[in-house]
């Protein structure tokens, strides 16, 4: 970045926070059954007035009010950026986190009203976490270091390094999209239809595929940067990092399937549930954005097949 | 054919498929004229006959569910001890309340008007009272508050419209019908999310719930073969055939076993 917007760098970090505590919140509203509570919306209970916040109305209207407070903290970085950062780009990303936070909203509102679809719930839990890359990457390109022409590492590898870290934020990002179809499926369950057991095995079934396709992948990614990158700390620490948050999800994931199953005759849910599966849900998020992180680091640490030809050609540009 | 042309014989398949494709609530009128033309048997008040029975239970009974209310002190504050589920209750004479028995099948040709009195739902203590119920489809089901705290009423049928209706403490009944037989309608409370209550519609009104002493009595059976279905939330359901002679009382029973 050439130019240095330190405020704006450190209130796009905090509207990224505020965006996890929304996950966090959303995750809640699904865990305790609360998303039905409110039936209406945009309204609750007929007015905009903060209702009796308890039960479930605590957890469904504390989830609005927080969405509502990100989508005003989001609209202000989008305007910010508009008036500040003179790279095109970094301002079209700051528009689409506001259309994107818009769409998230009209997604919740839709679902309330036609009671909890499992197509549009799904949409709304992925669109969450879109949204949280994107305020995440709008943190990451604020910051007064960012640049994308650093001097490249190279990489011969096939597939490439930058292939590598794509196709596993988008793998990543598709196991997201299976949990939330068996949570959203799932929580009817829990709660005491027992009609559906029959088909919830069947549903948990791609999301354990993907866990193990996840598994490989990072696995995969997190050998490459400690035996081909591992002197490059801005590549080894998120892949670190990385590996640590994959390594948390699957105890949490196996953790959270075995209590829901062992709580599914209880009359409501249970708070080490909630609290297992919302983690579950957050970790999931971190390990996205992590990813997304790496990403982005290899397209600026990592040379592309084409770029070493021109590395080689150029040598103003050194290989660190 | 032009342009438009295409445009207006789009819009009308549209239309039409979109027509085709909507959930009918109401039976249609040639429905209604078929019905007509081949006229039900009455039922003679003087034949009729009665099916009575109790749901027993054998096996290791089930550790009762408590209910943690804590989260709304309205709710608590209706309760001096500790409150559990009622699903999978089992009583201390080990039948079980909460069945819901009926005539599923051999009744269905009697057309019974649904009674003009509804039935009535509470909401007493942040639960259901009653917990299991049968309707008539067609006969409004009245929905009150007896509690200071907001609930909301949220049916999740598989054959009739869904809705969701918030009741603060203090409004007025909610009115609403089911038109469509269904067996079993589980209606939640997401503001107190153990409250449940479990609705079955029928289309006549040959059904009962059981109790705490586990027993039902079917009222009012026409001479006739029928088969009767016990539904429990937790066990299952089973079903027993039975002959119902010109005012007859017949005894069934059902066994439930853990499962």
């Amino acid at each position: 970045m050439t130019e240095d917007h330190h405020w704006l760098h450190r209130y796009a970090t905090f509207v990224a926070f505020c965006t996890f505590l929304l996950i966090i919140a959303g995750a809640l509203v699904t865990g305790h059954d609360a998303g039905l509570s409110v039936p209406d919306w945009p309204t609750s209970f007929g007015t905009f007035h903060m209702p009796r916040m308890v039960g479930g109305v605590k957890f469904e209207h504390g989830h609005r009010m927080i969405a509502g407070t990100v989508g005003i903290l989001t609209i202000l970085l989008a305007i910010w950026i508009w008036r500040q950062d003179s790279r095109r780009w970094v301002r079209w990303v700051g528009l689409a986190a506001v259309m994107a936070v818009l769409a998230q909203a009209a997604l919740g509102g839709i679902t309330v009203l036609f009671y909890l679809p499992v197509a549009i719930s799904t949409a709304h839990a992925t669109l969450g976490q879109i949204f949280f890359c994107t305020a995440a990457s709008l943190a990451f390109f604020t910051r007064a270091d960012w640049n994308w022409d650093e001097p490249k590492l190279e990489d011969t590898s096939s597939p490439s390094f930058h292939l590598l870290t794509t196709i596993t934020t988008g793998v990543i990002l598709l196991q997201l999209i299976l949990g939330a179809v068996y949570r959203h499926t799932n929580e009817g369950v829990i709660v005491g239809d027992w009609v559906r057991h029959s088909t919830k095995e069947a549903i948990i079934a791609p999301h354990v595929v993907g866990a193990c396709v996840v598994t490989l992948l990072v696995g995969w990614v997190v050998s490459t940067v400690l035996m081909r990158f591992g002197k490059q700390p801005r590549l080894l620490r998120p892949a670190l990092l990385l590996g640590g948050l994959l390594v948390a999800q699957l105890f949490l994931g196996i953790g959270s399937y075995f209590m829901k199953m062992a709580a599914r005759s209880a009359p409501q849910p249970l708070p080490p549930v909630v609290d297992i599966t919302t983690a579950h849900v957050t970790v999931g998020a971190l390990i996205l954005v992590t990813s997304l992180f790496l990403t982005y680091q290899a397209r600026r640490f990592v040379a592309t097949p084409k770029q070493e030809m021109k590395i080689a050609s150029s040598p103003h540009q050194a290989i660190t | 054919m032009n342009n438009r042309k295409w445009i207006w014989l789009f819009s009308a398949v549209m239309i039409l498929a979109l027509g085709g494709c909507s959930k009918k609530e109401e039976p249609s009128a040639t429905e209604a004229g078929k019905e007509a033309a081949t006229a039900p048997p009455p039922i003679d008040p003087a034949t009729v006959g009665e099916v009575t029975g109790k749901v027993l239970f054998e096996g290791t009974k089930p550790q009762p569910q408590r209910i943690v209310m804590d989260d709304d002190p309205a709710c608590l504050q209706k309760h001096h001890g500790p409150v559990f589920a009622e699903d999978g209750a089992v009583n201390d004479n080990g039948t079980l309340s909460s069945v819901f028995v009926y005539v599923k099948a051999g009744a269905e040709k009697y057309t019974i008007a649904p009674p003009v009195e509804p039935v009535t739902l509470d909401q007493d203590g942040c639960m259901y009272k009653p917990h299991v119920l049968g309707i008539m489809a067609g006969q409004t089901l009245r929905i009150v508050s007896s509690d200071d705290t907001t609930h909301n009423i949220h049916p999740i049928p598989r054959n009739n419209r869904e809705w969701n209706m918030s009741q603060p403490s203090g409004s007025p009944p909610i009115e609403q019908k089911f038109v469509r037989p269904e067996i079993m309608i589980l209606a939640k409370c997401n503001n107190h999310a153990w409250m449940r209550a479990w609705i079955g519609v029928t289309s006549n009104l040959f059904f009962a719930v059981t109790g705490s002493d586990g027993t039902f009595t079917l009222k009012g059976l026409p001479p006739g073969d029928y088969t009767i279905e016990a539904w429990t939330a937790t066990f299952g359901t089973q079903e027993q055939k039975v002959t119902v002679g010109a005012k007859e009382s017949k005894t069934v029973d059902f066994v439930f076993r853990a499962s």
